[in-house]
């Protein structure tokens, strides 16, 4: 197999470079996905049997939620491949995912929590599901924290990359926590196998939320990350050549 | 071993090695974690007496008996192999329905009536428009008019 896209992606100049012609289709896309699923998903679907009206926060809870989880899974990636090639862009990709997977963490708790009142009867409770997810928003919280104690860019770099990787261990605990214990939680509507309980009419909304919230991360995440290369790189050459400053 | 590959087998150790202890710890406190009890759970006597729990299975159809005048309400949790009855004196969710889950908190009583302070509905994963179910519960019904004429 040929590695030399991988190689060259480890190259600042050329990862910014793609990375800028990604960003506009990633972030056009996600507008129109999200629309389209926004619209399909409050106006367009049926009401639930049980739940009527309320279960459409689903358009942005699970969409938040699937992300969160993510998010988190391409962080810890990144920085697995960064601490392996020591590979700067890896790191500063890894270190992009963990505010905005943190946020989607966030709004899946919120969400859930607003839906569980009137449905549960409950806004909160120390659930399988509740509690690992929980455990992720600390996880990134951590993550950050760590990163922003550390002055030297490279010491961050691994130490925080040590943390994504051993917290990678809640990413099976959150998606099966629903089946190995008794939960609040309900199960796995979609992420089984088998048909989805859901009928098409309310999925495809589903489906175009999610693909909105994945290229909408992703085109954040693109966005940050080529911050970060052109902080860790400010002095570097390509980046005077690049603003045409005289060399 | 290059320097990458030891780095390597350091990455996959530490996953490894937290995948490791991960599983050990929850296998531990398996019990712990636990949300609720199943009504089986209940009388197999893995509760102690007097002790705060959640109780969690399917209200029985035709259980719920409300009385006049109050909030007061008793029902019968099962999960179709051994029954615990509730009784319960506040507002019950939404969801609450027969048929459908239910997580209790509460303890028994000497009786062995769960006596519960908190009631809460547990959803499942199932989503569908009203009209549907309706006509999946007529073609329940017809189906099963249709095996008792056979019978």
């Amino acid at each position: 197999m040929d590695w030399t896209w991988f190689h060259r992606f480890g190259s600042p100049p050329h990862f910014y470079r793609i990375a800028g012609k990604l960003i506009p289709w990633c972030a056009w896309l996600a507008a129109i996905s999200g629309v389209a699923g926004l619209i399909g998903g409050l106006v367009l679907a049926p009401p639930d049997y049980q739940q009527g009206e309320g279960y459409r926060i689903i358009y942005v809870h699970v969409p938040a939620a699937v992300l969160s989880t993510m998010a988190y899974a391409t962080m810890a990636t990144a920085a697995g491949v960064g601490l392996i090639w020591r590979m700067n862009v890896a790191h500063a990709v890894a270190a992009s995912c963990a505010g905005i997977g943190a946020s989607f963490t966030f709004l899946a708790l919120v969400t859930g929590s607003l839906w569980g009142r009137p449905m549960w009867g409950t806004y909160w409770q120390w659930d399988p599901r509740l509690t690992s997810e929980l455990v992720m928003l600390f996880l990134y919280l951590g993550y950050m924290g760590l990163r922003g104690a550390i002055d030297d860019t490279a010491r961050a770099d691994r130490a925080s990359a040590v943390l994504a990787l051993v917290g990678v261990i809640n990413l099976p605990i959150i998606h099966y926590s629903v089946d190995w214990w008794n939960s609040l939680h309900q199960g796995h509507t979609l992420l089984k196998f088998g048909k989805p309980s859901m009928p098409p009419s309310m999925l495809v909304p589903l489906l175009l939320a999610m693909l909105a919230f994945v290229l909408y991360f992703a085109a954040i995440v693109l966005v940050r990350a080529r911050g970060e290369v052109l902080r860790r790189e400010r002095n570097a050459r390509w980046i005077a050549e690049l603003l045409g400053a005289p060399s | 071993m290059t320097a990458r590959q030891r780095r390597m087998t350091l990455v996959a150790v530490i996953i490894a090695g937290v995948g490791l202890a991960g599983a050990l710890a929850l296998r531990a406190f398996r019990e712990n974690v636990m949300f609720y009890f199943d009504p089986s759970k209940v009388a197999a006597g893995q509760v102690r007496p007097g002790e705060h729990f959640r109780l969690g299975g399917m209200v029985v159809k035709g259980s719920v008996q409300r009385a006049a005048g109050s909030l007061d309400v008793r029902f019968v949790v099962t999960d179709f192999a051994h029954d615990v009855p509730v009784r319960y004196d506040k507002v019950l969710p939404d969801l609450f329905k027969e048929g459908a889950g239910v997580v209790a908190l509460g303890r028994l009583d000497a009786q062995g009536t769960f006596v519960a302070d908190e009631v809460l509905a547990k959803h499942d994963e199932k989503y569908m428009p009203p009209e549907v179910a309706r006509s999946l519960k007529q073609g329940q019904a017809a189906a099963a008019l249709k095996s008792g004429a056979s019978n």
